[in-house]
């Protein structure tokens, strides 16, 4: 039984790190006052490039470089259509969504014809797993040996990358200038207008941010959790992402519970696939797939807290009537 | 005209056109990019999608499923609302037109079975469309997020629904049994005499398209609701002081929104595919929004779109034939673009037409 649970706790570590990812990238935009519906289509985008550009340098490091620097442009189009040129956020979200689906397909026909794929990584193309130190001397011992050997040790370099991305958001957003005037700007753009601080420079500054995060949720998709891109390999994680940090109520700490919340079902859906649990019967997956997003619904419905989204949130700022 | 205007037939005539026409040079880069000859690609586009009789048919039957949730869309855009539930409703309106086909099928025809039909693909979509409508009416939640999520309910229940309930005895697919000629509509070249379409499914559903053009044109012109819903989408404040009630017309709006995405189903179900599969939408809910940002909201522009991605889907198809490097997932790529110039970058080229009018209005203002 604990062996199960630490086995199941284990697996949704490494489903809650894309979730826990790209939540996290959504996070600075939103915060910023530009909504993100995008996320999927970065994601994507920069599966696609990691995979590609660690197939042909046969290293994972510049698999991750091109999967930010897709995810950053991808970004940036999002930022030039919705800051710069007033465009609707939603709108613009959905056509990256679109672009990226059609691109990754597309050139990766194209450049591998491999039927969407990307060439099958081993060794330096990948991250591997990482041994933490002592976790083969503790093996051994009970419940320590479990959680510490098991849970803790044996994830590659990205999934520590993740969760080491909570504390540091949380540290920018609540403890430095520039997250100040971040959280600022997506509740009341004009006072940070006011005070003399570009509300365009500090949007993109957080749509980059933005692209950083969802160009390593990518990278670990196709570089670190699989072999190679597979097309919309992404399977709507992005969404999830959008829902846990909502859930979450924009706050990093819990949306790192969100998507751990979101990675269990996930992986208790695969768990339980065709298994009957004692009084309920067999639960279809169906159901636990769409926890996720009915919980969110309830969420949003107020029936457990309340989320109350950035106020300047999905509004462009006019500095200036013409 | 006031300053920082520009004249109607620029502002919903030749915007768009130039926002498509940039979203075609930048899909032409892609074909460069991919190293065929993007003129050749046009040429074939063009051809495979209006050139013959067949392909004139699927360019109809693919504006059909379009028409419907552009319409979807621009209805919910009039009172200020964004239904990018479109999929998710189109989804459930299939399950509605399958319900209506498999009871009634084998025992009337099947223009006895279409009120039911149609009757069903609204009432699914709408229903699964009045939830985000009531919680984002009476609790305040967004309802662009609450559609986003039950586009994603609606994949997991519909899946549920053809492989534990729905699938034909004795199959492993995810489908339903095929109808009986009593839940087929009849082709369009089959009721327009010297008309022919080929194997082009187009089919009676394009004219139920069009009547529900001139359904919503008549119901945003030319009805008070109509009027409350427009005056809400411009100014909810004023509307509530005028004494309409925002919780009745968020609700009205968006079911009727629901309900025409959830017709999509009928030229897709009963007109086509004659059975229940899963996927069936695959993305036309998503596209809506970008015929409705290009149509402007307005029935005839939403035809025109339609029409336009139509071409776009038919020709692609023929372009993936032809030139096997271009996959179809090129005409995604389209899509997108469309999307981003039509739709978020629409005001982009605006300040530069402005100048240009400005210039060319200028010495006509002041004759020297």
């Amino acid at each position: 039984m604990f062996d199960t649970l630490i086995l199941i706790l284990d697996s949704t570590v490494r489903l809650a790190t894309p979730l826990l990812l790209a939540a996290l990238a959504g996070l600075y935009s939103e915060r910023s006052g530009v909504f993100d519906i995008g996320l999927e289509g970065k994601m994507l985008g920069a599966a696609f490039a990691a995979g590609a550009a660690a197939a042909v340098t046969g290293s994972a490091w510049a698999g991750l470089a091109a999967g930010i620097l897709v995810a950053i442009a991808l970004a940036l189009v999002h930022g030039f259509a919705c800051i710069t040129h007033r465009g609707n956020q939603i709108v613009s979200g959905v056509a990256i969504n679109f672009l990226a689906i059609g691109l990754t397909a597309l050139l990766g026909q194209d450049w591998f014809r491999q039927g969407g794929r990307t060439p099958p990584l081993s060794g330096d193309g990948r991250f591997t797993n990482i041994q933490l130190p002592f976790a083969e001397a503790l093996r051994d011992v009970p419940v320590i040996g479990g959680l510490y050997s098991e849970l803790l040790s044996g994830h590659n370099l990205l999934v520590y990358v993740a969760f080491l991305a909570v504390p540091v958001t949380w540290w920018v957003l609540f403890r430095t200038r520039f997250g100040l005037r971040l959280r600022a700007v997506g509740e009341n753009p004009a006072a940070v207008d006011t005070a003399g601080i570009s509300v365009t420079w500090l949007r993109y500054r957080a749509v980059i941010c933005t692209g950083i995060l969802c160009g390593v949720a990518g990278t670990y998709l196709s570089v670190a959790q699989s072999a190679g891109f597979i097309k919309d390999m992404t399977a709507g994680k992005g969404f999830i992402a959008l829902a846990a940090l909502i859930f979450a109520k924009w706050k990093p700490v819990p949306v790192m519970f969100a998507c751990l919340l979101f990675g269990f079902l996930d992986a208790a859906a695969i768990r339980l696939q065709g298994q009957e649990i004692p009084g309920i019967g067999e639960v279809p997956v169906q159901a636990i797939q769409a926890l996720p997003y009915i919980l969110t619904v309830v969420l949003l419905a107020g029936f457990i807290g309340r989320a109350v989204p950035p106020k300047a949130g999905g509004v462009a700022y006019v500095k200036e009537r013409t | 005209m006031r300053a920082g205007q520009l004249p109607r037939w620029a502002d919903y005539g030749l915007m768009p056109a130039i926002n498509v026409v940039a979203a075609f040079l930048v899909s032409g880069l892609v074909v460069l990019l991919i190293g065929e000859n993007p003129v050749e690609a046009v040429r074939i586009l063009v051809w495979g999608a209006l050139g013959w009789n067949e392909g004139i048919g699927f360019t109809l039957f693919y504006a059909t499923n379009f028409i419907f949730t552009g319409l979807a869309v621009a209805v919910a855009f009039h009172a200020g609302l964004f239904n990018i539930g479109g999929e998710g409703q189109a989804y459930l309106g299939g399950l509605g037109v399958a319900l209506a086909c498999l009871a009634l099928d084998r025992f009337v025809p099947w223009w006895v079975t279409l009120p039911v039909a149609v009757a069903g693909a609204a009432a699914a979509g709408a229903l699964w469309a009045l939830v985000p409508a009531y919680l984002q009416a009476r609790r305040g939640s967004h309802v662009v997020i609450t559609t986003i999520m039950f586009n994603f309910i609606a994949a997991s229940l519909m899946v549920y629904l053809l492989v534990n309930v729905m699938a034909k005895t004795g199959s492993m697919q995810p489908e339903t049994r095929t109808f009986e000629a009593g839940g087929r509509l009849p082709l369009l070249q089959s009721i327009l005499p010297g008309v022919d379409f080929g194997s082009a499914p187009v089919n009676l559903s394009f004219v139920l398209a069009l009547l529900s053009c001139v359904l919503v044109w008549v119901l945003i012109w030319r009805t008070r609701l109509g009027y409350e819903i427009r005056t809400f989408g411009a100014s909810p404040g004023a509307a509530v002081y005028a004494g309409i009630s925002p919780v009745r017309i968020t609700i009205v709006t968006m079911l009727i929104s629901g309900g025409l995405a959830g017709m999509m189903a009928i030229n897709e179900i009963m007109g086509s595919q004659h059975r229940l599969l899963i996927e069936f939408v695959s993305g036309y809910g998503f596209v809506g929004i970008a015929v409705a940002l290009m149509g402007r909201a307005h029935p005839v522009g939403i035809v025109l779109a339609a029409i336009l991605f139509g071409i776009l889907y038919q020709g692609g198809a023929e372009l993936a034939f032809e030139m096997p490097a271009i996959t179809r997932d090129m005409i995604v790529v389209i899509q997108g673009l469309v999307i981003l110039f039509a739709g978020a970058l629409e005001h982009m080229f605006r300040p530069l037409l402005l100048r240009l009018f400005g210039i060319i209005a200028a010495p006509a203002s002041k004759p020297a």
